[in-house]
């Protein structure tokens, strides 16, 4: 329909613009059309019986069939999916009017298979850079209206050149990724590599990605799904059932809750592309802009000094009882705002974003409602790689171990050159306790061991074993015999936790640290 | 040891709790000694609410707890504190040798028993008298005959009181109990002897209903009380409940106080009561207060006791039972007598003498409210557990302080658990007049923020401000009559929808504003980004589906102009961004609305109690909504979900039994209450999943059905 009325505008002359951008406002792409035409339509319609004027409307006419991707019927098909374009979703990423295109008038250079003769404006994918919520981020949108989002030489140069802008002025890159696969893809995955740890990369898959694609979000830094219409898989379920004869459906091998679920990909997942992207724009606001730029830090009303009494009975008395750390977090956090990340995946671990005296902090703790809150492998992937992403401090307790992949969160600690603060609140057990500088909660606990296991072995021959036990508890099952030992810095009251956090942190503000250099430091993987 | 001597200073909860700012705990001043120490045997509000009565007369307190409430509030506000068990009531609070043990234990010389628990157990109070204790009570003979309430009817029979026909003994089987129905004839009232409460209640209005009626309430009271006696008697229908409060010495002086009025009830249970009565004019009052002392003098009854009636249309009152401890609902007759019932409680325990003027202390003194607050679904009516995140009780407003008083054992952080009652708080409010104190009661509900279980602020608050009550036309039936379908949330009339929706502009308003704000690491882009003063937005009600588009401007000194439709609508809010209320000023009339979570799109917010998901979106979000696919829900039919946290008690059902519609499937108890889980549809059983004696979590898949053959189309 928008479609019919914004070409038959074109081929009417004079050609009045504004008119194109005013009736777009309510069509199918709202007020998108008005920003992108602003700026030459005024022109345009001042004189547009000069040759500029007609130059100018050649122009624009391009621009109005890359507004539409691939067209009208095409839209119609995408919303029947619960979908929607590449622009309307660029549209409800950024901030209103701050949109600034690049290449909108690339078309793909393929002569073969006929391909010369269909061509789409754009190629597939609108890319540029816009703000949310006044900071700056590049942007790449697929359209799945263009030859089904699939990447072609010029869409993925398209993207290269976001990217490559995104690195130089230090800014994220958000993909919003909806593509059927390739038609042709070097470039982009080794491009994305490269720039991970210089500026977050952050993937939201809003539609099929199979194959080759995969790899791509997969190596950004985050990595979010939509519920029901985003699938992420390697082969799909045709090429399963040939092989394996395995009936499954798109949605039970690749959807977002086998992804958020099961196999840990994908890092949160929506109900539906307008969440997605208002809960992206909320992310969005935690990260830094680039390694280089300044923690972001926003003005809070809860006050750095808040003293919270219910600390201290938060954590049970009787030490065999769980309770939930996402309690303890929201409780010491400002406003109680805690934004967990794979909230569904290996929950005896928990991360997310938080704030601190209106600093973005990273927090990573063990939950003791599942599983006690052991380091099992999921956990310490799941720990390992948000603390690679990340930086900052720990609420720490409950550590179990397993050697190799409790090592890679080992390894992950010791590389990560921010601030960290750990807080114990009941037992730290086993290998993993002393990475980091800590704080007791006098409910903490840190020795090798459980008193049962470690009685068991240091008086393997004696009979009365609960004596001996009661004994282990008395001497290491409270946080003194560690503190007397230095091996920790301060016992401190639950109460008090917000401001000493918040204190530490300005301490530790300038705080510097290089890792020695290494060739390449050898991951336990 | 070191962990107590670390927190022990600490966990001391402000002074500002033990405020002995209200006048129902300053009053009498004049008393002479009675006890050094006391031990309260009892938990949550009520001990905490003897705890403070004991500290204002100088007597030393001991608290007694079990292991799921050695954190709690009771606890801390005592000078001692002594652990008598693990968290179930049959083997703490409930354990009559633990009790006394505690009391040798700590010295303590005489013993309050709060209500509920042991507080109406004969057989406590004369293993007290053994050990040579005080029992803050009535004594053993006469707890024992009015207590019970087979020989309570029997002796207000005798003594010439107005009672309720029924059958005067106890009914041994259900056989039994459906023969004495059928000769008192339908509606009949089946309830345990040791009842009260509301629990081990229930009426049947058919032999169908009285035989599971009789089950039931057999198994709770056995579970609730330890005695599973049962009676039947006469139901009254749509009857006002209204008691007498009774004061009384060791020396013969009784006297009555003014009634109170706890009609607002569901299955027995009182939600809001009032003091005194819309209904009883002055010389009803004096017909009950006599009869009540009578019968009281008559069995040789001191301490505080309730003589329960029900009064009809044309004001007969038949006596009900009588109640022989404090009330809950005590605090509304102690803020029009201006009495301290506690502290009058332990110095007639001490022998003290009581003098009123009968004539002066029955006139009531302005009128007051009690909300129960519970963690209850209001909807559903299933409790609700968890830890309460945030709390803030409502304060008092005028100067004196004796406007607003919450007695609650709770505090930030405190944990609902399945094992005690689900009670949060009884929020009391006191006026001059009627209207007032109920004003203030609207007040108070509103600036409530209670977070982290589901509770009945929605259906107290809708009570409270219902035109019905407001005009005191009352009675048991109110609730069952004004929400036949059960309570499905506050209704907005238009008035009430416009200041809904422009608060919720103003929130979104407000948060977006702080969205752009950045003190470091917002970027160079920041500056170029024009401050926004403007917004439109489409908001909806998740609900109702209601929507209105609302424009907002921003004005200086925190107003705002909101325009929804041709309505321009003046507003005031300085909402500070992470404070539960919202509170403005629009049209002139003064709105409360608390903020609970931001949703993906839009924010929960509290209004008249009820909590509204609201959705904003800008014009894009909008336009694009309808795109959007509706998630497809569960299978509602073929599942049984557990309606909340509890224990099965038993599974009636296996894998492959055949049940009709409506058949027992299992019974899960939960708050003390048993609940019966019906088949939803006839069916074949393909999975239970839970058996007896398993706790299961709300929600939990408990028994699931094999999937409805979908009949074929010829």
């Amino acid at each position: 329909m928008l479609l019919n009325r914004v070409l038959a505008a074109t081929r009417v002359a004079p050609l009045n613009l504004r008119a194109v951008s005013r009736f777009s406002l309510g069509g199918s792409v709202p007020a998108l059309a008005a920003s992108s035409l602003r700026s030459l339509a005024t022109v345009a319609s001042v004189n547009a019986a000069s040759k500029e004027g007609s130059l100018i409307q050649k122009i624009e006419a391009k621009r109005a069939e890359a507004l539409i991707g691939g067209g009208q019927k095409r839209i119609d098909t995408q919303h029947s999916k619960g979908k929607l374009t590449a622009r309307e979703r660029v549209h409800l990423l950024l901030d209103a009017g701050s949109f600034r295109e690049y290449d909108a008038f690339v078309e793909h250079q393929c002569t073969d298979f006929g391909m010369e003769s269909q061509k789409i404006t754009g190629d597939g994918v609108v890319t540029g850079h816009g703000t949310i919520n006044g900071r700056l981020v590049y942007l790449f949108s697929q359209d799945f209206t263009a030859f089904g989002g699939s990447l072609s030489k010029m869409h993925a140069q398209k993207i290269c050149k976001i990217m490559d802008q995104a690195l130089m002025v230090g800014a994220p890159v958000i993909g919003l990724n909806d593509s059927g696969g390739a038609r042709i893809q070097e470039g982009v995955d080794s491009l994305e590599c490269f720039v991970s740890g210089v500026i977050p990369q952050i993937s939201m898959i809003m539609g099929p990605c199979a194959g080759g694609a995969v790899y791509s979000p997969a190596l950004t830094d985050f990595t979010f799904m939509v519920r029901d219409s985003s699938y992420l898989f390697v082969t799909g379920p045709e090429v399963v059932k040939a092989v394996t004869n395995e009936e499954v459906t798109q949605e039970e091998l690749g959807g977002a809750k086998a992804h958020t679920t099961k196999s840990g990909v994908a890092h949160l997942a929506f109900d539906n592309d307008i969440e997605a992207l208002a809960r992206l724009r909320d992310f969005v606001d935690f990260l830094p802009l680039s390694n280089r730029a300044e923690v972001p830090i926003k003005p809070t009303a809860d006050p750095s000094d808040r003293v919270d009494p219910v600390l201290n009975t938060i954590v049970p008395a009787d030490s065999t009882k769980a309770y939930d750390i996402k309690d303890v977090i929201e409780r010491i956090v400002d406003d109680g705002n805690f934004y967990e990340i794979m909230p569904d995946y290996a929950k005896n671990i928990v991360i997310g974003f938080a704030r601190l005296g209106g600093q973005t902090v990273s927090v990573i703790a063990n939950q003791p409602l599942v599983s006690s809150g052991v380091l099992d492998i999921n956990s310490s992937v799941k720990a390992a790689r948000w603390v690679r992403f990340c930086f900052l401090p720990g609420t720490h307790q409950e550590h179990g171990g397993i050697i190799r992949n409790g090592a890679k969160l080992l390894y992950a600690y010791a590389e990560a050159t921010v601030p960290k603060i750990t807080v114990i609140t009941r037992k730290a057990y086993g290998g993993a306790y002393d990475v980091i500088p800590q704080l007791l909660w006098p409910t903490g606990e840190i020795a090798v061991m459980g008193a049962k296991g470690a009685v068991e072995i240091i008086f393997r021959q004696s009979k009365d074993k609960s004596a001996a036990e009661a004994d282990y508890i008395n001497k290491f099952a409270n946080p003194l015999p560690a503190a007397q030992r230095g091996f920790l810095d301060d016992i401190i009251l639950p109460s008090e936790t917000r401001k000493i956090i918040i204190r530490d942190l300005q301490v530790l503000k300038n705080k510097k640290k290089e890792n020695p250099w290494k060739k390449h430091g050898n991951v336990p993987l | 040891m070191f962990l107590r001597r670390l927190s022990t200073p600490v966990l001391r909860p402000a002074s500002s709790t033990l405020s002995l700012r209200a006048r129902w705990l300053a009053t009498t001043t004049a008393f002479g000694k009675t006890f050094d120490k006391i031990l309260i045997a009892n938990r949550g509000e009520i001990a905490v609410r003897v705890i403070k009565t004991a500290k204002k007369m100088g007597i030393k307190t001991v608290a007694v707890y079990s292991d799921a409430d050695a954190n709690s509030l009771h606890v801390r506000l005592a000078d001692e504190a002594i652990n008598i068990g693990p968290a179930p009531t049959s083997q703490s609070y409930l354990v009559v040798d633990n009790i006394i043990k505690a009391v040798k234990q700590s010295g303590a010389q005489a013993v309050h028993p709060g209500y509920g628990f042991l507080s109406e157990n004969s057989h406590f109070v004369s293993a007290l008298d053994e050990a040579g204790v005080t029992f803050i009570g009535p004594n053993s003979k006469s707890m024992f005959m009015m207590g019970d309430k087979i020989e309570s009817k029997k002796i207000a029979k005798a003594a010439g009181v107005h009672t309720i026909p029924g059958y005067d003994g106890e009914i041994e089987d259900v056989e039994t109990a459906i023969k004495v129905a059928n000769d008192i004839g339908y509606p009949v009232m089946v309830k345990a002897s040791a009842g009260g409460g509301g629990k081990g209640m229930r009426i049947a209005y058919s032999d169908e209903e009285c035989r599971e009626a009789f089950k039931l309430s057999k198994a709770e009271a056995k579970s609730s009380f330890g005695d599973d006696r049962m009676l039947v008697e006469k139901f009254i229908e749509d009857p006002r409940h209204i008691e007498i409060q009774l004061i009384g010495d060791q020396h013969g002086n009784t006297y009555y106080l003014p009634e109170r009025e706890c009609s607002i009830q569901r299955r027995n249970q009182k939600v809001i009561e009032e003091a005194p009565s819309v209904h009883i004019d002055e010389a009803t009052r004096k017909a009950m207060g006599e009869q009540a002392v009578a019968l009281a003098k008559n069995v040789g009854y001191f301490s505080a006791g309730t003589c329960e009636f029900l009064v009809d249309a044309k004001r007969n009152f038949y006596f009900l039972e009588m109640n022989t401890r404090l009330q809950v609902e005590h605090p509304i007759t102690e803020y029009i007598t201006n009495v301290d019932l506690v502290e009058l409680m332990i110095r007639v325990a001490a022998n003290q003498k009581l003098e009123f003027d009968q004539k002066e202390i029955a006139k009531p003194k302005g009128w007051a409210f009690e909300s129960r607050v519970y963690a209850e679904d209001p909807e559903k009516y299933l409790p609700s557990i968890g830890r309460l995140t945030k709390y803030i009780e409502p304060k008092a407003v005028t100067a004196d302080g004796h406007d607003v008083r919450c007695d609650s054992g709770i505090v930030e952080g405190s944990e609902i658990s399945i094992y005690y009652d689900p009670m949060i708080c009884k929020l009391c409010t006191y006026g001059e007049t009627r209207e007032i104190a109920r004003h203030r009661m609207e007040s108070a509900l509103d600036r409530y923020v209670i977070k982290g279980v589901t509770h009945n602020v929605p259906l107290l608050r809708d009570v409270i401000s219902h035109p019905r009550f407001a005009s005191g036309k009352i009675s048991t039936k109110f609730l069952a009559q004004e929400y036949p379908k059960g309570f499905k949330g506050a209704k907005l009339d238009d008035q009430k929808k416009t200041q809904l929706f422009t608060m919720a502009a103003i929130v979104h308003a407000r948060r977006d504003l702080a969205k752009r704000d950045w003190i470091a690491g917002g970027g160079s882009l920041v500056e170029f980004a024009p401050a926004k003063t403007e917004w439109e937005l489409h908001i909806s009600l998740t609900k109702t589906g209601e929507k209105e588009t609302v424009f907002v401007t921003a004005e200086k000194d925190a107003s705002w102009t909101v325009k929804i439709g041709d309505k321009t609508i003046n507003t005031k809010s300085n909402w500070v961004l992470n404070s539960p209320l919202v509170e403005g000023v629009v049209e002139g009339e003064n709105v409360v609305v608390q903020f609970l979570d931001a949703l993906p799109v839009g924010y929960r917010l509290q209004y008249l109690g009820t909590k509204f998901d609201v959705t904003v979106q800008s014009p894009t979000q909008h336009e694009l909504s309808k795109y959007m696919k509706e998630k497809p829900k569960l299978d509602l039919t073929s599942i049984i979900l557990a309606p909340m946290p509890g224990t099965v008690v038993n599974v009636n059902v296996k894998e492959g039994d055949v049940v009709a519609q409506g058949s027992e499937l299992a019974t899960l108890e939960a708050m003390k209450m048993q609940n019966m889980l019906r088949a939803p549809r006839a069916g074949k059983i393909k999975k239970v999943l839970v058996k007896a004696g398993q706790s299961v979590a709300g929600e939990e898949i408990l028994i699931e059905f094999e999937k409805e053959a979908v009949a074929k189309k010829a």
